[in-house]
C-alpha cells in the first residue's frame, strides 16, 4: 500500500472515499444558505441597512447554488447515472431526498424570488436591448411585458411570500447536507444530532461574510463608497452569528470531551496530530477566534470608517478560510481514524486528477465567472446605469 | 379568447385586468407543468421495468448476482468421482479438509475432467499455510516450524497429504480402526 | 476418471443436475430454489479458525475480487493482559498469504474472519440514496452494479468497513455471500475451502440446519451490536476485543 497507514484500518478503509470536493460540497451549499439567509433579513425582518446587498446576496446564491452539484458528479464513480436520484429516489436516504431538496431551493425559492424581482429590469431590458440579448430577455421575461404596477405589487407580496418560505428552505438545505453526515451511525465523528445546526450556523456564518466581502470588493472596484452603515450592520449579524455557531461547536467538543466514548481516545489522538493545524490552528484559532475578537472590537471601541472596513475584510476573509477549514475537518477528518478505533490513514489529494487541487480551485472560481455573468445580465446595483431611466425609484425591495 | 372578449360585459373586465396582471404567473406555472409532464413522462420511461418487483430496488439484480459463473466445484461435486481419494481421507485427520481448500479452484475441471486438469501441488508452500507455527493458531492445531521441521524438504517427501500422518501408513494394513 | 464421472451421474443425480445448472449460469431454472424459504447467515467459529487465509484467496478468485480490496478477510489479535480495550491488530494484505509467524508476549493471540454481515438492518442499504444496494428476500445483501452510481455513502455507512468500490466498474462492491453458489444448494466460496470448519453457511429459515442447535449451545455474538444493525455473521468464541 502506498497509502500511509498508522495503526490498524480495516483493509478497505485505507482509501479515502470523499475527497476535496466533498469537502467544496457541504463549503458551497452553506454559502448559498447563508448568503439567502442574509438577503432574507432585509426583506422579512426589514433590516433596511442591509439592503444594498439584497440583490447581490441572491445572486451569490444562486451562482453558488448552481456549482454545488458539481463536485458531486465529479466525484461519482457513474456521473451518468445521478438522474437516477430523481427517478428512483431512495426515501430513507438522506442524499435521495438532499437532491429534491435542492432543487426545490432552487426552483421554487431561489430562481422564482429572484426572477419575481427582477421582472421589471427583465422586461425594460428586453423593451431596450438588441440582438441575442433581446432575445435572451425576451426569454426570461417569458413573453410577458406586462409591469403594471398592480402586477409588480402581485410580484412583490408573492416574493415576500416566497422569502417567508425560502428562510426554511435555506435551513433546510444546508441543514440536510449537516444531516448527510450527522446521520451516520458508523462514524462518532460525524454521528451527532447538532451537526445539522452546527451546520446551519457556520453556513450562515459563511454567507454572511462572503457577501459582506463581495459587497466590499464589488463596491471598490466600481469605485463608489461602500454604506458604511450596510457593513456595519452586516458585520454585526456576522458577530452574532459567530457567536452562536461557536458556542455550538464547542458545545459539541466539551461534550464529547466530557463523555469520552469509545471513540474519544482515536478521535482525541486525530485532533492532536493529523488535525491538528487544520482544526485547532485554521478553524479554530484563526478562523473563529480570530474573527470574533477583530469583530467584537469593532462593537467596543470607536474606530474610524477606515479602521473598521479593514477589520471587516479581514474577519471577513479569516471566517470564510475558517468555514472551509470546518468542512475540511469534517469530511477528511471523519475518514482518517479506523473504524476500529485502531488506526489512521492519510489523505493523499491529487493534483491534476479527476478529484484533485486544481479541479477544487475551477469550482471554487466557477461560481464567480457564473456571478459575474448574472452581474452584467441582471446588475444588482441599486444606481445601476444600465437601467433606462424610468424616473421611478427601483421595484424591488420593502413597501 | 378573441371571440369571448365581447360575451364578457364590465363585470368582466376588472376580473380580466386581474388575469392580464397575473398572466406573467400563469405563463410560469405552465413552464414549470410542462417540465413537470416531461418529468413523470421521461419517469415511466427510464426506470427499469423490474425495479419495485420485491423492493425498491431492480428486482432482475436478484437473478443477476446469481448468474455469476462458479469456479469452486465444491466438494461433493468432486467426491462423486475420485471415490479413491475420499476413501483414503477417511482413514487421516484431513478427512473435513475440503478437496478444493488445497486444489485451488476447480469447477471447470469438474465440468470437463479430460482437458482441464489440475495443476501439481507444491507441497512445501501449500502445508505450511496451515502448519506454520504461529501463536494465533489455536492450541490444538497441529503446526510446526517449518525450518526446524523439515528444513525445505517437500511434505509429501514423509507425509501422504491425504492421509498425512507418518504412523498410520505403517499401522494402517494391521487393521488400524481410526 | 471417465466412469466414475458416469458413475456420480448415476449415484447423485440432483447434485449432477444442480450442477447442470450451475454451469450454464441460469439460476432462473435452478430448480426449487424460492427466495422467501431462505433467510442466509454465516457462523465463524473463532476457536477453529488457524488463520491460513484460504477462504481470502478463494474469495478473490471466486468473485474477481481486485488486488488490494477484500470482501472477506482475517485479522490477527494480539491483546495484552493490561490493554484489553486497546489490542493489537494486523490484517497484512487481508491475511490473503496468512499470517507471519509472531513473537509470543504474553496476553492472547488469536484469528478473527471478517466478511459482510449481511445485516437485516442495514446501514448501508439505508443509505443508498437510489436502491442499488439493497436486502433480497432471503436475506443477503447485494449491490446492484449497473444501478449504483458510486456515490459511496454506503462505504461511510458500513460500520465494520465491508464495502469498497471497485476501481474497474467504480461502482459498490462487497460480499453477495456467494448468491451464485448459496441459490444453486452450494457453500460460499469461503466456507467451501475452509478446511477447520471455521466459516459456516447456515439458513435460519431451514429447521433442519445445525445453526439452531450450534446457536442454542453456545456463546455467540455479532461484531458491534451496539450498531444496532441486525448483523448475520455470527461469532462463537469471540473476545470482547474485537471490533
Amino acid at each position: 500500500m502506498q497509502i500511509p497507514v498508522e495503526g490498524f484500518m480495516y483493509p478497505n478503509e485505507v482509501e479515502l472515499q470523499w475527497s476535496v470536493l466533498i469537502v467544496l460540497y457541504p463549503y458551497i451549499t452553506g454559502l448559498v444558505a447563508g448568503a439567502f439567509i442574509l438577503a432574507s433579513l432585509e426583506r422579512v425582518f426589514r433590516v433596511e441597512a442591509v439592503k444594498p446587498t439584497y440583490r447581490l446576496a441572491l445572486l451569490t446564491a444562486l451562482s453558488f447554488l448552481l456549482v454545488a452539484p458539481m463536485p458531486l458528479q465529479l466525484h461519482l464513480g457513474h456521473p451518468e447515472r445521478s438522474f437516477e436520484m430523481y427517478l428512483t429516489p431512495h426515501r430513507s436516504s438522506a442524499m435521495a431526498m438532499f437532491g429534491f431538496v435542492y432543487l426545490w431551493y432552487l426552483m421554487a425559492v431561489l430562481l422564482l424570488e429572484i426572477w419575481l424581482d427582477y421582472r421589471r429590469d427583465i422586461v425594460l431590458k428586453a423593451q431596450t436591448s438588441q440582438g441575442f440579448t433581446r432575445l435572451l430577455y425576451r426569454l426570461l421575461s417569458l413573453g410577458s411585458n406586462n409591469i403594471s404596477e398592480r402586477s409588480l405589487r402581485i410580484d412583490e407580496r408573492l416574493g415576500y411570500f416566497i422569502t417567508l418560505i425560502g428562510i426554511p428552505s435555506a435551513f433546510l438545505l444546508h441543514g440536510y447536507v449537516g444531516f448527510i453526515f450527522g446521520s451516520v451511525k458508523a462514524n462518532p465523528w460525524w454521528s451527532s444530532p447538532l451537526m445539522p445546526i452546527v451546520f446551519i450556523f457556520s453556513a450562515m456564518v459563511s454567507g454572511i461574510a462572503a457577501v459582506m466581502l463581495l459587497y466590499m470588493l464589488t463596491t471598490h472596484l466600481r469605485t463608489r463608497t461602500i454604506d458604511m452603515r450596510c457593513v456595519d450592520t452586516i458585520a454585526r449579524y456576522l458577530l452574532y452569528t459567530f457567536v452562536i455557531d461557536f458556542s455550538l461547536e464547542m458545545l459539541d467538543l466539551l461534550q464529547r470531551i466530557y463523555e469520552a466514548d469509545e471513540s474519544f481516545r482515536s478521535l482525541d489522538f486525530m485532533v492532536h496530530t493529523r488535525l491538528w493545524t487544520s482544526q485547532v490552528i485554521i478553524q479554530i484559532l484563526l478562523g473563529t477566534v480570530t474573527p470574533i475578537v477583530l469583530l467584537g472590537l469593532t462593537q467596543v471601541l470607536t474606530l474610524t470608517d477606515t479602521a473598521r472596513k479593514r477589520i471587516y475584510a479581514i474577519a471577513g476573509s479569516l471566517t470564510v478560510v475558517g468555514i472551509f477549514a470546518m468542512r475540511w475537518n469534517v469530511v477528511i477528518g471523519g475518514q482518517l481514524f479506523s473504524k476500529s478505533f485502531l488506526g489512521y490513514t492519510t489523505y493523499k489529494m491529487g493534483f491534476a486528477t479527476r478529484e484533485g487541487l486544481l479541479t477544487a480551485i475551477v469550482l471554487m472560481i466557477l461560481p464567480f465567472g457564473i456571478l459575474w455573468v448574472l452581474v452584467k445580465l441582471l446588475p444588482p446595483w441599486p444606481d445601476a446605469g444600465s437601467l433606462p431611466a424610468s424616473g421611478t425609484t427601483p421595484a424591488h425591495g420593502t413597501t | 379568447m378573441r371571440f369571448s372578449g365581447p360575451a364578457i360585459q364590465t363585470p368582466a373586465h376588472g376580473k380580466n385586468h386581474v388575469f392580464k396582471d397575473i398572466e406573467h404567473l400563469i405563463r410560469l406555472a405552465a413552464v414549470m407543468a410542462i417540465g413537470l409532464i416531461a418529468f413523470i413522462v421521461l419517469r415511466a420511461a427510464v426506470v427499469p421495468r423490474s425495479f419495485g418487483q420485491y423492493g425498491h430496488y431492480r428486482g432482475a439484480a436478484i437473478a443477476e448476482a446469481a448468474a455469476h459463473p462458479i469456479s469452486y466445484a465444491g466438494h461433493t461435486v468432486c467426491e462423486g468421482c475420485h471415490t479413491d481419494v475420499v476413501e483414503q481421507k477417511k482413514l487421516g485427520k484431513h478427512v473435513g479438509v475440503p478437496c478444493e481448500a488445497c486444489h485451488g479452484p476447480l469447477a471447470k475441471h469438474a465440468d470437463d475432467p479430460a482437458s482441464v486438469t489440475p495443476p501439481k501441488l507444491d507441497t512445501a508452500v501449500l502445508c505450511a499455510r496451515c502448519h506454520e507455527a504461529n501463536s494465533a493458531k489455536p492450541k490444538w492445531f497441529p503446526q510446526v516450524v517449518t525450518a526446524d521441521h523439515s528444513g525445505g524438504v517437500a511434505c509429501d517427501t514423509c507425509h501422504q497429504p491425504h492421509k498425512p500422518r507418518i504412523e498410520d501408513e505403517k499401522t494402517a494394513a494391521s487393521g488400524r480402526k481410526n | 476418471m471417465d466412469l466414475s464421472r458416469r458413475r456420480l451421474l448415476m449415484l447423485l443425480p440432483a447434485a449432477a443436475v444442480a450442477w447442470k445448472y450451475v454451469e450454464a449460469g441460469t439460476p432462473e431454472s435452478s430448480p426449487n430454489y424460492k427466495l422467501t424459504d431462505h433467510w442466509w447467515a454465516m457462523l465463524i467459529d473463532i476457536p477453529k479458525c488457524i488463520g491460513c487465509g484460504s477462504c481470502v484467496r478463494a474469495c478473490a478468485n471466486e468473485n474477481d475480487v481486485p488486488e488490494g480490496y477484500f470482501r472477506t478477510w482475517v485479522e490477527r489479535y494480539h491483546v495484552s493482559d493490561w490493554k484489553i480495550e486497546r489490542p493489537e491488530v494486523e490484517s497484512p494484505n487481508g491475511g490473503k498469504q496468512g499470517f507471519p509467524p509472531n513473537e509470543e508476549s504474553g496476553g492472547k493471540n488469536f484469528f478473527v474472519p471478517k466478511l459482510c454481515n449481511h445485516c437485516s438492518d442495514s446501514p448501508c442499504t439505508q443509505v443508498c440514496p437510489v436502491g442499488a444496494t439493497f436486502s433480497t428476500p432471503d436475506g443477503v445483501v447485494l449491490v446492484d452494479k449497473t444501478y449504483c452510481l458510486g456515490c459511496r455513502y454506503c462505504v461511510q455507512a458500513c460500520p465494520y468497513g465491508c464495502r469498497f468500490i471497485n476501481p474497474k466498474t467504480n461502482t459498490a462492491e462487497k460480499c453477495t455471500l456467494c448468491y451464485h453458489r448459496i441459490t444453486k444448494g452450494l457453500t460460499t466460496a469461503c466456507c467451501e475451502v475452509c478446511p477447520t470448519g471455521a466459516r459456516q453457511l447456515a439458513d435460519l429459515k431451514n429447521p433442519n440446519d445445525p445453526i439452531h442447535e450450534f446457536l442454542r449451545t453456545h456463546t455467540v455474538q455479532v461484531l458491534k451490536p451496539h450498531m444496532a444493525t441486525g448483523a448475520k455473521v455470527f461469532y462463537n468464541g469471540m473476545d470482547g476485543s474485537v471490533r
